[in-house]
């Protein structure tokens, strides 16, 4: 029921770069995890830049007015790409962070349950919305983020990832909002 | 656009909310100005015309609001991005700085091998208060070797003298709007 990847990966020279300057830690957070580390890319401007640039190539013709990113590694790709799209850029974060009146929507663990909230009146009705994340795994995240916008009326065009964790089958729990992801790793 | 046009703007989009996170705190949010792209884009714009023959090879975002700013900024001035953050949230090897608060103490880590020796690094967050975490931020650059040229705030809380704590560290701070 997925999509096939052949419109939602990009096989780019950049790509290439992006990819390599990805570092995995073994056993982060805890024993078993393979933790996929964007803080090399972050380090090498070049490949930081041309991360930014192939978002922005795939939604300047979108319409997109807001660029929702997620606490807190989507603070960091999302706002760039807001900013080159003339989008508006808003934070979705974890409880009790964002100050005045708030939207909260409760998403499921591995164990228990997290919330991610937003601000009431930072996204209208009908706005077009693109969500960033720098990675996405078992996509719990994601689908709360797309319920939050959701529920105000947003229309979420995409997601958008730097590397998806393809096993976890993330995509699969989005519904039939697509992702795009410049990286697939095992 | 004359900087005192943009600033002035860019001062207007802020909001206020009274008693966050606590009672007595007037809490200058910033998520309004990133509503608006164009005071957006003017408040790093401002940042970048100041840094971009500086020679800054590191921008340190202070997580997570420092987040917002400091990549767009690195990614003009063609630096680095290395994120602060707080305990355990990076993964590998850290540096970590503990800081005193008003009741009980905090920490700042940062990768080990980000910054080198000769780095020259701006450091970024939305806003400073009593200068605590940014001393702490100046800390971990400064034992990584590398020298810290300025710190950067969208707003200065003047009446809680942060400017004051980081000229006693030999750190100027740039702010461009006070609350």
């Amino acid at each position: 029921m997925s999509a096939t990847n052949s419109d939602q990966s990009v096989t780019d020279d950049r790509v290439a770069r992006i990819a390599s300057s990805i570092r995995v830690i073994p056993d982060f957070p805890k024993p078993g995890i393979m933790f996929q580390d964007i803080t090399t890319m972050l380090l090498d401007p070049v490949a930081f830049k041309d991360t930014i640039d192939l978002f922005v190539e795939r939604y300047r013709e979108k319409d997109i007015s807001v660029v929702a990113g997620v606490e807190a590694r989507g603070f960091i790709f999302g706002p760039p790409i807001a900013l080159a799209l003339g989008a508006k850029f808003v934070p979705i974060r974890k409880p009790n962070k964002l100050p005045g009146a708030v939207i909260s929507e409760e998403y499921s663990l591995e164990y228990g349950t997290d919330k991610m909230e937003m601000h009431v009146g930072a996204v209208q009705t009908g706005e077009r919305v693109l969500i960033i994340d720098d990675l996405i795994a078992t996509g719990g995240t994601l689908a709360a983020a797309i319920k939050l916008l959701e529920r105000v009326g947003a229309n979420v065009v995409e997601c958008a990832c730097v590397i998806e964790l393809a096993d976890l089958k993330g995509r699969d729990h989005l519904g039939d909002k697509p992702v795009f992801v410049l990286v697939s790793s095992t | 656009m004359a900087s005192a046009d943009r600033i002035s703007a860019i001062k207007s989009s802020l909001r206020v909310i009274p008693n966050f996170p606590k009672p007595g705190i007037m809490f200058q949010d910033i998520t309004t100005l990133l509503l608006d792209p164009k005071v957006f884009k003017d408040t790093v714009d401002l940042f970048v015309e100041r840094y971009k023959n500086e020679n800054i090879s590191v921008v340190a975002g202070i997580e997570a609001r420092g987040f917002l700013f400091g990549p767009s900024i690195a990614l003009a001035i063609g630096a680095k991005f290395v994120p602060l953050r707080k305990p355990k949230k990076l993964p590998g090897e850290v540096i970590s700085e503990k800081y005193i608060l008003e009741y009980g103490s905090d920490c700042l880590e940062m990768h080990l091998g980000a910054v080198k020796s000769g780095d020259r690094a701006l450091i970024v967050d939305d806003l400073i208060a009593t200068g605590g975490t940014v001393c702490a931020a100046m800390n971990l650059l400064e034992r990584a070797g590398a020298e810290v040229v300025e710190c950067a705030c969208v707003i200065e809380v003047p009446k809680l003298k942060g400017r004051e704590r980081l000229k006693s560290c030999g750190v100027p701070l740039y702010a461009l709007v006070e609350s």
